[in-house]
C-alpha cells in the first residue's frame, strides 16, 4: 500500500480554501474512491455529487489537476502521485459547497431549445422506418451523459460568462441531435444564431478534448450547425432573394 | 431553521427514473398539477445505467413472437410467483410503450428493413429487446426527460423525501429536504406515486448507484402499505470483480446476447453442465447450435449462457466455490472468441458493446476485443416491493401508488433481463393515469402538524449529536457488509438469524450517529438520513427470506436447496404491525385466469 495526498477545495459560495488529505491507496482506485475514503475517515461533510460511479450518469464532474474530468473515470495510476492531486469544483457554474456547483443553467438552456417534432408516421401502426446508417450520426450525439464538462471548459462560459446569450457545447450537441434526426421537422437555425449564440464559438475544440464519451463535438455537431446558420443567413444569393421576397 | 415551505399539487411523483418520468408525463395534462421530485439531478437516476435493452414483443427481429409468449416467458422466469395480471398487462402494452418512445425522439438500433432492432436475452424465447448498443437506459431516460420538460409538470431536483404524510389512513403528501441548502419542504398532494427504484445499497457489492437506498420501499412500509416478496433479490451474474474499486459495476447481459460465453479457469464452458428441466427443450447442448442461435437461426436453441439470471449466477458461484474461478474470485466472460466466426469481430464488439469496451479499457485496463473479462454476481435488482393493484398501481394505502422497481409483483421470484425498462414505462404510465383520476375524485387531504414536528425533529437529530456521534458512513458500511454476508446470494438459516440480531445492533448504532457542520450539501447528514430506509429494507429482506424454506429464483436457501411446490402457492407479505414492529405472513396466490393458464401450458411444451 502506498499513500497519496489530495488537495481538495473546501468552502461554500465560492469562498474556497484548499485542504490536504493523505490516504492509503489501493490498486485500481479512481479519484472518486479517494474522496469517499476521505469522507469515511472523518470528513463526512465533504460535499461531492456522484451517482453511478461507472461513467454513465455524468454527475461527478470536477477539475482534477486543472483538467475537467469525471472523478469516477480518473484512475490514480494515471496521475502523478508524487505531488498532491488537486480536486476542484467546475468553474463555469455558481459554486455551492466544496466540489459541488449549481448546474441549473444547463437545464434552463435545454428548455429553450425547441423539442423534437416528428414527421407523420410511415406505417399504419404509427411507426417509422429508418436505416441504421441514417441514425448513426444522431446516435453519436445521443451518447452524451450531460456531465457538462464541455460547458465547464468552454471559454465563452468559463471566462466570458455569456450564460444568458450562449447555450454552450452540450446544447449544440443536443440541437444537432434534433436537427439531424431523420424524423424531425422543426427548424432551430434562427434560434441557434440569435438567442443561443452559436456565433460565439470560435472552434477551439476544448469541448471535444474533455468529452468523456469521445463525441466529436466541434467537428460533427457545432461546425455543421454553423454551416446551416451560414446557409440560411449569410449566403449572398439567399440574401438577395430575401430582399426581393414580399414581406409576410 | 426548522421552518418549511409548503407546496400543493394534485399528484406528487417521487423518483425521476423511467417510471417516475413516465408517470409525471401521463398525470400532467387535463389541468392536473403535478410535481416530480428527484433525489439527484434530472436525468441521472439509476435508469441511466440500464444497458441491454427493453423487452417488448414487437416481432421485428422474429415474427413468431407475440405478447402471449412474452407473458409465458415472464411467468416462467418468475417461477409463477408473479402477479399474472401484471405480467399480462406488461406483455400486452410494452410494444406500444417502445413505439411511443420512438415518437418522442428515441433512436433505437435498426433492422436491415429499417425497423427497431431486437436482441437476444436470457429467458426470452425470441429476440425481443429493443436496444441502443449497450446504453438503452440512457436513451430511455433522456427521451423521457427531454419530452417531459415540455409537459408542464414542475421538477424539484436534489430533493430527498424523508417521510410520507398521512391523513388518517390516506396519504396526504410528503416531507422532503433540499440537498444544496438543507431547507425543508412540505408537499401536500391528493395522490402520491412512489417511483424510487431499488435498494441495492443495502449490500456491499452492488451495481446500484448511491441513490438505491430503498426509499420508496421504506416510505410505503412506514405508511402501513403491504410489501410483497421481499426475499427475492436479483444477483446479476456478471458484475466486474477487479480492480476492487469497481467491484459490482454491471457488465451487461448484452455481452452474452451478442455471443459472449462463460468459462472457468480450465477454459470450460461450464453453463453446459447444468441446464434446468424447465428450459432443456429450448436450450442448446452444444457450441455449434448455440452460435447458430446467436446469428439468428430460427431452428437453433439458445446457448446456456442465456438461461435466467438466478441460475447463471448460481452456476458462477458453484465454479468459484469449487476452485475453478478466475484469479480475482470471478469467472471469465469471453466475447473475443466470436472472431472464430466473424470477420471484423473487433469492430463488431465496439459497435454493439461500446460502453463495455470503454468501461473495461478505462477502469480495468482490459481490452475485451482481445482478452476475457473477469465477472461475478452483483446485487442488482429487487423483485419484491410495494404490493399494488395490477391495473391501477395503487398500493394498499389509499392515494398511494407505486411503479417500477419499488413496486412488486410483475417479476415474481426472478426478473428477466429487459423486463425492467418495459416495466417502468408500462406501469409508470398506468400509475400516472390512475393517480390523476384519483386526485380529480378526491379533495386535498389535511396535514397533521404533530407528524410534521416529529419528522423535522428526527431529521435534525444527527446534528444535535454532532461530532460525538458515530460517522454515518461507517454505520452504512457495516450494514452493507452484514447484508452481503448474511443475506447474499447463498443463504442459510443460521446466518439469516445472526443477520436479524446484528440488524438490531445496527439500528441502535444508527440512533447514535452524528454529523458535523451545517445542512448545505452535507453528504454525512444525507447518509445519516439514508440509514433509516436502508435498515427498514434490510429487515424486510431478512424477515421474508428466513421463512421461505425452499430455493426459488432470487432466493437461494442452502438448507433447502430445492424448489418446493407447496411454497409456490403463496407470496410473502410484510407489514408494519399495530405496535410498530415488523410482521410477516403468507398470502395465497389467487388462481390464474383460465385463458392465461392455457397460454402458460401451451408454452411449456
Amino acid at each position: 500500500m502506498s499513500k497519496a495526498t489530495f488537495r481538495i477545495s473546501r468552502g461554500s459560495g465560492g469562498d474556497l480554501t484548499p485542504a490536504d488529505y493523505e490516504i492509503e491507496i489501493g490498486e485500481g482506485m479512481v479519484v472518486l474512491d479517494a474522496v469517499h475514503q476521505i469522507q469515511y475517515e472523518g470528513a463526512s461533510d465533504l460535499a461531492v455529487r456522484w451517482n453511478c460511479k461507472a461513467g454513465k450518469c455524468g454527475s461527478c464532474s470536477a477539475e482534477i489537476n486543472g483538467m475537467p474530468r469525471l472523478m469516477c473515470m480518473t484512475r490514480l495510476e494515471d496521475l502523478d502521485l508524487s505531488q498532491p492531486v488537486t480536486v476542484e469544483p467546475m468553474r463555469a457554474f455558481p459554486h455551492v459547497r466544496d466540489l459541488v456547483t449549481d448546474v441549473s443553467f444547463n437545464y434552463r438552456a435545454k428548455k429553450s431549445i425547441k423539442p423534437f417534432k416528428p414527421r407523420k408516421p410511415d406505417n399504419a401502426d404509427g411507426t417509422w422506418n429508418m436505416k441504421q446508417e441514417d441514425v448513426e450520426r444522431v446516435q453519436e450525439f445521443r451518447k452524451c451523459i450531460e456531465c457538462f464538462l464541455c460547458q465547464d471548459v468552454c471559454h465563452v462560459l468559463r471566462d466570458h460568462h455569456k450564460h444568458e446569450e450562449f447555450i454552450g457545447p452540450r446544447h449544440f450537441v443536443y440541437s444537432a441531435a434534433l436537427e439531424m434526426h431523420p424524423l424531425d421537422t422543426e427548424d432551430r437555425v434562427a434560434d441557434l444564431k440569435k438567442a443561443q449564440g452559436i456565433g460565439y464559438c470560435n472552434i477551439t475544440k476544448c469541448c471535444t478534448v474533455v468529452c468523456p464519451e469521445h463525441i466529436k463535438i466541434t467537428d460533427n455537431a457545432i461546425i455543421p450547425l454553423k454551416e446551416r446558420v451560414v446557409d440560411e443567413f449569410y449566403d449572398p444569393l439567399t440574401k438577395l432573394f430575401r430582399m426581393f421576397k414580399p414581406k409576410k | 431553521m426548522n421552518g418549511y415551505t409548503t407546496h400543493e399539487f394534485d399528484v406528487l411523483v417521487i423518483g425521476a427514473g423511467g417510471a417516475g418520468l413516465r408517470a409525471a408525463i401521463e398525470a400532467s395534462g387535463n389541468g392536473t398539477k403535478v410535481a416530480l421530485i428527484c433525489k439527484s439531478l434530472l436525468g441521472k437516476a439509476h435508469t441511466v445505467m440500464a444497458e441491454g435493452g427493453m423487452a417488448a414483443a414487437l416481432g421485428n427481429a422474429d415474427d413468431r413472437d407475440s405478447w402471449s409468449t412474452h407473458f409465458a416467458d415472464t411467468m416462467r422466469g418468475g417461477m409463477y410467483l408473479n402477479n399474472s395480471r401484471m405480467a399480462e398487462l406488461h406483455a400486452k402494452e410494452a410494444a406500444d410503450r417502445v413505439n411511443e418512445l420512438e415518437a418522442w425522439g428515441a433512436v433505437f438500433d435498426r433492422t436491415p428493413e429499417g425497423r427497431i432492432n431486437q436482441r437476444n436475452f436470457g429467458g426470452h424465447k425470441y429476440r425481443r429487446l429493443a436496444h441502443v448498443g449497450d446504453r438503452t437506459g440512457l436513451e430511455m431516460i433522456r427521451t423521457l426527460q427531454d419530452h417531459g420538460i415540455h409537459q408542464g409538470f414542475e421538477v424539484f431536483m436534489e430533493y430527498t423525501v424523508v417521510d410520507l404524510l398521512m391523513d388518517g389512513g390516506r396519504v396526504a403528501g410528503a416531507f422532503a429536504y433540499e440537498r444544496n441548502h438543507g431547507t425543508f419542504h412540505l408537499f401536500r398532494a391528493k395522490a402520491v406515486i412512489l417511483a424510487t427504484g431499488g435498494l441495492g445499497r443495502c449490500y456491499k457489492i452492488t451495481s446500484n448507484s448511491w441513490e438505491g437506498t430503498g426509499d420508496g420501499h421504506a416510505l410505503a412500509y412506514h405508511a402501513g402499505a403491504e410489501m410483497r416478496d421481499m426475499e427475492f433479490l436479483q444477483f446479476h451474474p456478471t458484475g466486474m470483480v477487479w480492480p476492487p474499486s469497481v467491484r459490482g459495476i454491471l457488465v451487461t447481459e448484452g455481452v452474452r446476447g451478442e455471443g459472449g460465453i462463460l468459462q472457468n479457469s480450465e477454459g470450460r464452458r461450464f453453463m453446459f453442465d447444468d441446464i434446468p428441466d424447465a428450459y432443456s427443450h429450448q436450450t442448446s447442448d452444444n457450441e455449434e447450435e448455440g452460435w447458430r442461435y446467436i446469428t439468428g437461426d430460427k431452428q437453433a436453441r439458445r446457448p446456456p449462457e442465456l438461461l435466467t439470471r438466478d441460475h447463471v449466477a448460481r452456476c458462477i458461484i458453484r465454479e468459484i466455490k469449487e476452485g475453478r474461478g478466475s484469479p480475482h474470485g470471478g469467472v471469465f466472460l469471453n466475447i473475443h472468441w466470436i472472431k472464430e466466426h466473424i470477420k471484423d469481430a473487433e469492430g463488431h464488439i465496439k459497435k454493439k458493446l461500446p460502453s463495455m469496451y470503454h468501461q473495461f479499457k478505462e477502469l480495468a485496463g482490459v481490452d475485451i476485443t482481445k482478452e476475457s473479462m473477469e465477472v461475478g454476481p452483483t446485487t442488482h435488482y429487487v423483485m419484491g416491493g410495494i404490493k399494488v393493484d395490477a391495473d391501477t398501481q395503487m398500493s394498499t394505502v389509499p392515494g398511494l401508488f407505486a411503479a417500477g422497481e419499488c413496486a412488486g409483483g410483475l417479476h415474481g421470484a426472478n426478473r428477466l433481463g429487459g423486463n425492467s425498462l418495459s416495466d417502468l414505462v408500462v406501469f409508470g404510465k398506468r400509475a400516472g393515469q390512475y393517480a390523476a383520476e384519483y386526485a380529480s375524485a378526491h379533495d386535498m387531504p389535511t396535514i397533521d402538524e404533530g407528524q410534521v414536528q416529529d419528522i423535522t425533529q428526527e431529521t435534525l437529530a444527527p446534528f444535535e449529536r454532532g461530532d460525538t456521534g458515530e460517522n454515518p458512513f461507517q454505520i452504512q458500511q457495516a450494514l452493507q457488509e452484514m447484508m452481503q454476508a448474511k443475506a447474499g446470494i447463498v443463504r442459510t438459516h443460521a446466518e439469516m438469524a445472526e443477520g436479524l440480531e446484528e440488524l438490531q445492533r445496527l439500528k441502535a448504532r444508527a440512533a447514535t450517529c452524528g454529523v458535523q457542520s451545517n445542512r448545505d450539501f452535507n453528504p454525512g447528514w444525507n447518509t445519516a438520513l439514508d440509514l433509516k430506509p436502508l435498515l427498514a429494507c434490510s429487515e424486510m429482506i431478512l424477515m421474508s427470506a428466513i421463512d421461505r424454506k425452499e430455493s426459488r429464483g432470487g432466493h437461494y436457501h442452502d438448507d433447502y436447496p430445492e424448489k418446493c411446490p407447496e411454497h409456490g402457492k403463496w407470496n410473502t407479505i410484510i407489514q408494519k404491525g399495530a405496535d410498530g414492529t415488523m410482521t410477516r405472513r403468507e398470502s395465497e396466490i389467487p388462481a390464474i385466469r383460465s385463458d392465461l393458464q392455457g397460454i402458460i401450458e401451451e408454452n411449456q411444451r
